[in-house]
């Protein structure tokens, strides 16, 4: 029996209104490697934020027993006194500063007021060699690759003298190959009697390093399985990361008729729009009918967002190819003017983001993408913007004593019911809804879902995407699975479980 | 309770408007009164002119996100002079006055090129345009001071001594034409506000209390009529002051009554939303700077017509005044939050302040310190109020 270098004992962290953590047990033995997994918001990454003392102690309950002691961190500066090094999804790195400034950025080699740059890369050098990186450390970081920035954070993570190395989703922006390397890496250092926890959604990289799976549902740890003692088996995995029961969260649709064809995509592929050689979607091939709700599932990162936001009038990515028909005629969307007018709505998950502008009313906002409905000849027509705002309130039961509400003051699901409506003005034949129920309570989620049922009644199309699958089953008629910029599979909402959709996904992952 | 919640949002709704009314209150104990002598009122109105011109086209820069127009003062400057000049060889004196509108857009035009579709940080280009523009002036005028002697242009836009409304109905002592416009004025707000309120009452609308409307109206038509007997009891109506209303009308309504004045607050709110929302905020940020542009262009035929010349040095720190009257009248620095009424108000006291502490006779310098202290506690407020929000 190894010594256990890190323990987390019934750690319970509440926000506002939400248990993010409730009872959580952890128990990570030194030398090992152990994997963190669960859907999307499930809980990992606030644990691991509690851990490395993003929250500090005080902000959450339970014990936190490392190296035989118990800690309580103030600052992240704290954790990483005691070699715990986390290292986030997203990179932290200068693109303008060379590696080695970025290696020892708030950690500086020399005195306090004098840095001695001659120690600083050479010091810098020898933990690249370390990750197995050739490039100088007076290269600039933007001139490397993502594989290989997400090598220099290791190397950064190295430098901090880490004897516990947290990694937050390490290969979801890497490609195969780039990701096959990482995973090689960590299983060297633990050759060398390095620990590292890692937290991903590729269930593949999960059986190829881990040691130990713990598996985290709802703010709860479930299980921890051993790869020494017991069989690994993905569908046990899977089966503990979405086995939540289904009970009758979905409103029923009555008598709705799939008609023709609204919508069709063919081949389309999108590039990244900075490292343009990356596809971001892969030649994707898909249709939407009227009458048919259409369900995209993918894990964070899948690419879904990109390839609703590129169909939408080339929001984003650059050297988009691929056709697009609407209504039977093929058409070329070039901005989201041209989206709107060909009867098409994007509504974003990112709701604060793209979506509202929070410090205008609930009025300003729902008329923002149809001006024209509301105006003549420039000059609004205040009553009946006025109306059109109280009707959509009504008709969507959003929560507000008036329309003349800032939207920043509404609560999520309100704010989304307002996004909503937005489009909804735009009178749309197709709507995309990217996540439409991300980060609201059930009960308004159950009120999105009348909302949907009520649209495609009337005739209307819907894509909804999520990374939830009861939603995507529940509500879908047809179901496409994204996995890293493809669909790799289709089915009926019928055929559709849980089991065989995450099949699917860790079939792609693998490669066959 | 609700009436105490009341209070509170009406006070921080109003604070520039009652820090107004203190800063008022101030210089007339400390002016013994001399602030509210009826000459002190005109020249407040008709010395401040340009810095409601240029803070309206201000204001719809910083709309767009917190842009500034560093380059307005220069190129009040350099309209001028192209007019000066233009006037002084003795060319018709409307032609003159297209040529420095039209003169005034395009400089705008040029800027929000740069700015919209070029991506240039609006402090940089304008900047840029601020020492071009200051130098091209001085091209223009060859360094000499120019005089402008066409008495159309000067009476028209408020040049030199003669430069009221003359007064039609004859009062003797007090100006009758003043009086009887303040009272007029008064009573067409009254009676908007009443057609306001019964109009949306038909429709079914929220009205809010009658006393609040009551309050509002009583006291805006006292200021009015008080303001217009003053100037009565001078020379009567400054022509700036036709000027400065007639800018300011339009641009409230630019700002609440049409789709673009929509967009300006859209894309200082989230630019992002916007554009997804179909909107091009290119054209957005293209549109404010050539306004600007028109500003600085009708700024500079008021500021050479008040002083009946054009010298290389006009204009300096105009944008300065511009810029502090906004962010003082309450438009947020980060863009998307402001109004006209809150750059009145915002003109008002740079204007009160500045003038308060000449008829004290503190010295410039120190003039110059107060501002600056003002403009500050400003923002400070702005800052603060936007982080409780969160």
């Amino acid at each position: 029996m190894a010594k256990v270098l890190l323990e987390m004992k019934n750690i319970t962290k509440t926000f506002p209104g939400v248990k993010a953590l409730d009872n959580v047990n952890l128990k990570v033995e030194e030398g090992e490697i152990h994997a963190l997994v669960g859907e999307n918001g499930a809980g990992k990454s606030t644990l691991m934020n509690v851990l490395s003392g993003v929250y500090p102690f005080g902000t959450y309950e339970g014990d936190i027993i490392y190296d035989g002691e118990v800690c309580q961190f103030q600052t992240i500066k704290d954790s990483e006194k005691k070699g715990i090094v986390i290292i986030h999804q997203e990179l932290a790195l200068v693109p303008q500063m060379t590696i080695g400034e970025n290696m020892f950025l708030g950690n500086e080699r020399g005195k306090k007021n004098a840095i001695n740059w001659n120690e600083t890369y050479s010091e810098a050098d020898k933990y690249l060699k370390m990750v197995g990186l050739s490039e100088s450390s007076r290269v600039l970081i933007k001139d490397i690759g993502t594989g290989k920035q997400q090598l220099v954070e290791i190397a950064k993570a190295l430098a901090k003298q880490a004897k516990l190395l947290i990694l937050d989703e390490p290969t979801s922006s890497l490609n195969e190959t780039d990701s096959k390397a990482l995973l090689d890496l960590m299983l060297e250092f633990k050759k060398q009697g390095m620990t590292m926890i890692i937290i991903t959604h590729k269930l593949n990289e999960v059986v190829y390093v881990a040691d130990k799976i713990t598996v985290v549902r709802d703010g709860s740890t479930i299980e921890t399985m051993d790869k020494h003692t017991t069989e690994i088996d993905e569908a046990r995995i899977i089966k503990g990361m979405v086995g939540r029961e289904i009970t009758d969260r979905f409103p029923k649709r009555h008598d709705v008729v799939i008609g023709d064809v609204n919508l069709e995509v063919k081949d389309w592929t999108v590039h990244h729009p900075l490292y343009t050689e990356r596809k971001v979607v892969d030649n994707v091939s898909m249709n939407v009918k009227k009458g048919e709700v259409v369900g995209i599932y993918g894990l964070m990162g899948a690419g879904r967002t990109e390839l609703s936001m590129s169909i939408f009038g080339r929001s984003y990515g650059s050297d988009i190819t691929g056709t697009l028909t609407i209504n039977g005629k093929q058409v070329d969307l070039k901005n989201p003017r041209e989206a709107i007018d060909a009867k098409l709505a994007y509504v974003t998950e990112d709701r604060k983001g793209n979506g509202l502008v929070l410090s205008n009313s609930i009025k300003v906002n729902t008329s923002l993408a149809n001006m024209s409905g509301v105006s003549s000849k420039s000059v609004i027509d205040v009553d009946k913007e006025y109306q059109v705002a109280v009707e959509y309130k009504d008709k969507l039961k959003t929560k507000t004593p008036t329309v003349e509400q800032n939207v920043g003051n509404l609560s999520g699901g309100n704010q989304q019911k307002v996004l909503l409506a937005k489009w909804m003005f735009t009178d749309p034949d197709v709507l995309i809804l990217d996540e439409p129920t991300r980060g609201i309570d059930v009960g308004a989620k159950y009120e999105i879902y009348c909302i949907i049922n009520d649209l495609v009644s009337a005739g209307k199309s819907v894509i909804m995407i999520s990374s939830e699958l009861p939603e995507v089953i529940g509500m879908s008629d047809r179901i496409y699975i994204m996995n890293e910029g493809k669909f790799v599979g289709e089915m009926k909402a019928e055929d559709a479980t849980q089991e065989n959709i995450m099949a699917c996904i860790l079939k792609s992952g693998r490669g066959e | 309770m609700s009436n105490k919640l009341n209070l509170a949002v009406v006070l921080k709704k109003y604070t520039m408007v009652i820090a107004l009314v203190l800063v008022f209150f101030f210089f007339y104990m400390s002016t013994g009164g001399k602030i509210l002598y009826a000459q002190n009122i005109n020249n407040l109105i008709s010395q401040n002119a340009y810095v409601f011109v240029l803070a309206a086209g201000m204001l719809l820069c910083i709309l767009t996100g917190g842009n500034i127009d560093l380059a307005c003062g220069s190129v009040v400057c350099f309209v001028g002079g192209i007019g000066a000049v233009m006037m002084d060889k003795n060319i018709n004196e409307w032609v003159a006055v297209l040529v420095m509108l039209i003169g005034g857009a395009l400089v705008g035009a040029w800027q929000g090129f740069w700015i919209a579709y070029i991506k240039v940080p609006p402090f940089i280009a304008t900047l840029a345009g601020m020492y071009a523009f200051r130098g091209l002036s001085n091209v223009v005028l060859q360094g000499f001071t120019v005089g402008i002697r066409n008495t159309n242009f000067l009476n028209v836009f408020g040049g030199g001594a003669d430069c009221y409304i003359p007064d039609f109905l004859g009062g003797g002592a007090i100006n009758m034409t003043c009086l009887v416009a303040g009272i007029v004025i008064a009573i067409v707000f009254v009676l908007s506000v009443v057609r306001n309120r019964i109009s949306a009452k038909n429709k079914g609308y929220e009205v809010g209390p009658l006393y609040a409307d009551i309050i509002r109206m009583v006291i805006i038509s006292a200021v009015v009529i008080w303001v217009f007997y003053k100037l009565a009891n001078y020379k009567g109506i400054p022509t700036s002051l036709i000027w400065i209303a007639v800018v300011l009308l339009i641009y409230a309504y630019i700002t609440t009554k049409t789709t673009m004045g929509r967009y300006l607050y859209a894309v200082g709110g989230n630019e992002k939303a916007t554009k997804l929302s179909g909107i091009d905020p290119r054209k957005v940020y293209f549109f404010a700077y050539i306004n600007m542009g028109l500003m600085s262009g009708l700024a500079g035929i008021l500021t050479i017509a008040r002083a009946t010349q054009a010298q290389p040095t006009f204009g300096q720190s105009y944008e300065m005044d511009a810029i502090a009257a906004c962010f003082i009248g309450g438009a947020s620095a980060y863009g998307g939050e402001g109004g006209i009424f809150g750059v009145v108000i915002g003109a008002v006291l740079m204007g009160v302040i500045n003038q308060g502490m000449s008829i004290m006779g503190m010295e410039a310098n120190y003039q110059k310190v107060v501002k600056g202290i003002v403009l500050l506690v400003a923002i400070i407020f702005d800052v603060m109020s936007n982080k409780k929000k969160k």
